[in-house]
């Protein structure tokens, strides 16, 4: 159980404070409502690269590193197709100077031609650290635009190409800026050894006096429901074939996630797992094999992968794979198998509320959802989930026309 | 409203003390000591149990890895899948990891299933049977892993650079290769888990908020069992450096290298390792050192560059790693040689330093903030023989250290000629 307030202030600023009494380190997260989602079709990559662009300077401010630093604090953030996440911890008698800094880059940032360039450079060996210059490093950038046709989820949050990082210029940086980095578009969280009345003050005093624009409202198109199956085969160097399948599946916020969750939780969270039990152990077919949701807030991925053993062969793999999602549709799951999973997710919530900056990131990110409360009943929601809604769910989900197949064939 | 004046930054107020959690020591009736940090809010526990059982006292590699992962692959009592289907069902999770000195097995826990759960680690513990079956497909799939990894420049360098420093024939150094999962069979891991996983050598840490009936659970399954008279190996080698300094291997198809250079240094209990925990965090220890701000934050030629000072049992060494782009890898190692010789040359800002020093007491706060982090930090001590005034003493270091200290140690310890490097790429 997390206990929080909350409170808003008139420029639209979301604050939510936390009270935890046995650290000395107080988390700040500020959430802004912007992702890879809101990019430019043309122009992808941006949300990503513009996170970067924010250690560059604010408009007060020439590092922002430099003073955090100096006072004992760490920072980093995190961009994904729905929002882009900025963090900090710091000991908690300097906690003003977070305030200081994030409310001074909310203000105004202050561009140099020569910062954008060098974060282009940097943005781009990330590219190719971790999507070019890895084994089966380009997976998804093939997968997401096979299952997505309409809606932005298509591309990664790296960006659909290099071109499009190299190609970022100023104006496009600073419209970015001015659209999506307004108070009314932020959720900012702090966790700690803190009072409210003076994160009230302090929130009041430096955040109050930024200026807000309206962030237009998102319009984005619906992914419309896939009605055959997509199939796409590549050949690379690599040591092992392996198979990607991408199911569509519900929103965060459907009353099916839950259920959804579960079932990629029974196909393959642990060593007992149907997945982990059959294919990799009995049959051994698989060296890996993971079944998992990609947890996005519009209609996610719901998405089983794996490595093949060495001589074993495609067809044989996925005929496999298929077995198990025709028995999880057909099947009931028995109440022992449910309730473990339940018990998994149970231990794995209260496991997440160990430090101040989890709690900090989880509660702004259910604020986002819709209510920071919602965190506290999220293990209700899934210990409510029954035999019959996990049947339905799996009927929904492993449709064969709702499916699109990577094969990842080594050369 | 108050007039606000952003250009001034509020005052900073330094960490000065640090209270230093001092774990209760309690014993099991076998002796096994046991660390109790009962600090947390949540109910729930991590127990790890430390055994010397690490590449170091295997007699070939890959030993101590299998031994240590085919623990919970089956026991006297219960199959492997007997074990996964306990584990899973009560939630909680099972880590057994071998790094180079020690191994580990570690449990994470729901108070309330502390009970069913220990009678599984207890059989992993102490009576595991390794099934040939379920080793064949640990075998096959680790190799298949380690045949992937093969493929990244970062682990081939990793790899590469151990074996440089410490040359092919120390636990530290030895090269894994494809054909070595081959010999890993039965009775080599039977004989290693009676030589290692053994009482007199084995010490337990336990974080969270601990349960009143813990130690006595834990007599019940781990106290009975009496100590071994197995020998085992010393895990004593001695160190042959190989003699390139140089070494590049090819990649023709990497788009970027994998750089890294560094030395042999010390373990911890040397005089100098701390203060060189000062130096090292200023060249390449935090996104604001050297390293990160002349290299990509004013060249952009890598997504991250870092300086690491390992301590290890019977060594220790110091490394600059990096992934840079293939067409400016040699622009990338003439900066890093340049930042090096800075040290030398000159004495750091004081500005800078101080800078270091209280993200460094801050950093520190953040290592023993919760239960867990605690435990790790400890751990680091325990696991040497140190007590609590090691930390208190690294304290007073970063407080004290001058700039002309740490150039002295820059032109000790980060002489040119001394420095192993290789590149694996284009």
């Amino acid at each position: 159980m997390i206990d929080f307030d909350k409170f808003e202030l008139d420029n639209g600023l979301k604050v939510i404070v936390h009270k935890d009494t046995s650290t000395p380190i107080v988390a700040v997260n500020i959430l802004y409502d912007v992702g890879a989602r809101d990019e430019d079709p043309a122009k992808t990559g941006f949300a990503h690269l513009f996170e970067h662009l924010m250690f560059g300077g604010s408009v007060n401010i020439p590092k922002y590193d430099v003073p955090l630093e100096k006072a004992g604090g760490e920072n980093n953030a995190f961009t994904n197709n729905d929002i882009t996440n900025y963090y900090l911890t710091i000991p908690k008698q300097n906690l003003e100077l977070a305030f200081w800094l994030e409310s001074d880059r909310m203000l105004d940032l202050a561009f140099s031609d020569r910062s954008l360039e060098v974060q282009r450079n940097v943005v781009i060996e990330e590219f190719k650290q971790s999507y070019l210059n890895q084994p089966y490093g380009d997976v998804w950038l093939l997968l997401k635009p096979l299952a997505y046709k309409v809606h932005p989820y298509q591309w990664s949050t790296i960006g659909k190409e290099i071109s499009h990082i190299e190609n970022a210029r100023m104006q496009d940086v600073k419209d970015f800026y001015n659209k999506y980095y307004n108070p009314g578009n932020a959720i900012m969280t702090i966790a700690g050894d803190i009072k409210m009345k003076d994160i009230e003050m302090l929130a009041n005093k430096w955040f109050a006096p930024v200026n807000s624009s309206k962030t237009p409202a998102r319009n984005l198109p619906m992914e419309p429901i896939q009605k055959e199956e997509r199939k796409l085969e590549v050949k690379r160097n690599v040591p092992f074939d392996a198979i990607y399948k991408a199911y569509h599946m519900c929103a965060r916020t459907d009353k099916d996630y839950y259920a959804t969750d579960l079932l990629s939780d029974i196909l393959s969270n642990g060593n007992s797992s149907r997945l982990f039990n059959r294919l990799i152990k009995e049959k051994r077919l698989f060296s890996e094999l993971h079944a998992y949701i990609s947890g996005d807030i519009d209609n996610g991925l719901f998405i089983i992968d794996g490595k093949l053993v060495k001589g074993k062969k495609m067809e044989e793999a996925e005929n496999a794979i298929n077995k198990e999602i025709e028995i999880i549709t057909k099947q009931t799951v028995e109440n022992d198998e449910l309730q473990k999973v339940k018990n998994k997710i149970e231990s794995s919530l209260e496991f997440s509320e160990m430090n101040v900056l989890d709690k900090a990131m989880n509660l702004s990110y259910s604020e986002l959802l819709g209510d920071a409360g919602l965190i506290n009943h999220e293990k209700l929601k899934y210990q409510a989930v029954t035999e019959k809604q996990l049947l339905r769910s799996a009927q929904e989900v492993f449709r064969q026309d709702n499916c699109s197949t990577l094969y990842y064939y080594a050369i | 409203m108050i007039d606000l004046n952003r250009n001034t930054q509020p005052e900073i107020k330094l960490v000065s003390k640090i209270n230093l959690h001092q774990p209760e020591v309690v014993h099991l009736q076998n002796e096994i000591p046991v660390y109790l940090i009962n600090t947390g809010t949540q109910d729930l526990v991590k127990i790890e149990f430390i055994f010397n059982a690490g590449n170091r006292y295997e007699k070939e590699v890959l030993v101590s890895r299998f031994s240590n992962k085919m623990l919970k692959e089956g026991t006297k009592n219960f199959s492997s899948n007997e074990i996964a289907e306990k584990i899973d069902y009560y939630g909680a999770h099972l880590q057994c990891s071998s790094e180079k000195d020690n191994a580990y097995v570690t449990l994470y826990c729901l108070n309330k299933h502390l009970e069913k759960i220990l009678p599984v680690i207890e059989e992993v513990i102490f009576k595991p049977v390794f099934p040939e079956k379920e080793l064949q497909i640990l075998k096959q799939n680790q190799k298949q892993e380690f045949i992937v990894n093969s493929e990244k420049v970062k682990y081939v360098a990793s790899w590469n650079f151990n074996e440089l420093l410490f040359g092919k024939d120390h636990p530290y150094g030895r090269l894994i290769t494809g054909e070595d999962f081959e010999n890993v069979d039965l009775p080599k891991l039977v004989n290693f888990h009676k030589e290692t996983y053994r009482v007199d050598k084995c010490k337990i840490i336990i974080a969270g908020k601990i349960p009143n009936n813990l130690v006595e659970l834990l007599n019940k399954h781990i106290g009975i069992y009496g100590s071994s008279n197995y020998n085992m190996n010393t895990g004593e080698f001695s160190i042959k450096s190989e003699q390139e300094q140089n070494k590049h291997i090819k990649r023709d198809n990497a788009i970027q290298s994998a750089v890294r250079i560094g030395k042999i240094l010390f373990n911890k209990k040397h005089p100098d390792f701390m203060k060189l925990k000062v130096l090292n965090t200023i060249l390449g220890g935090y996104f604001g050192s050297r390293l990160m701000t002349n290299i990509r934050e004013e060249k952009g030629y890598t997504y991250g560059i870092g300086s690491v000072l390992i301590s290890l049992q019977q060594s220790g060494y110091f490394f600059i790693t990096s992934e840079v782009g293939a067409d400016v890898t040699q622009n990338a190692i003439d900066e890093i040689y340049k930042e090096i010789s800075k040290l030398q040359e000159n004495r750091i800002p004081e500005t800078e330093l101080n800078l270091v020093k209280n993200y460094m007491l801050g950093s520190f706060l953040r290592s023993i903030d919760g239960p867990f982090a605690l435990s790790e930090s400890l751990r680091g001590l325990i696991e040497y023989d140190l007590h609590n005034n090691f930390y208190e003493n690294f304290i007073n270091i970063i407080q004290n250290i001058s700039t002309e200290e740490l150039r002295s140690l820059a032109c000790k310890y980060f002489d040119k000629d001394s420095l192993y490097e290789l590149r694996v790429g284009r």
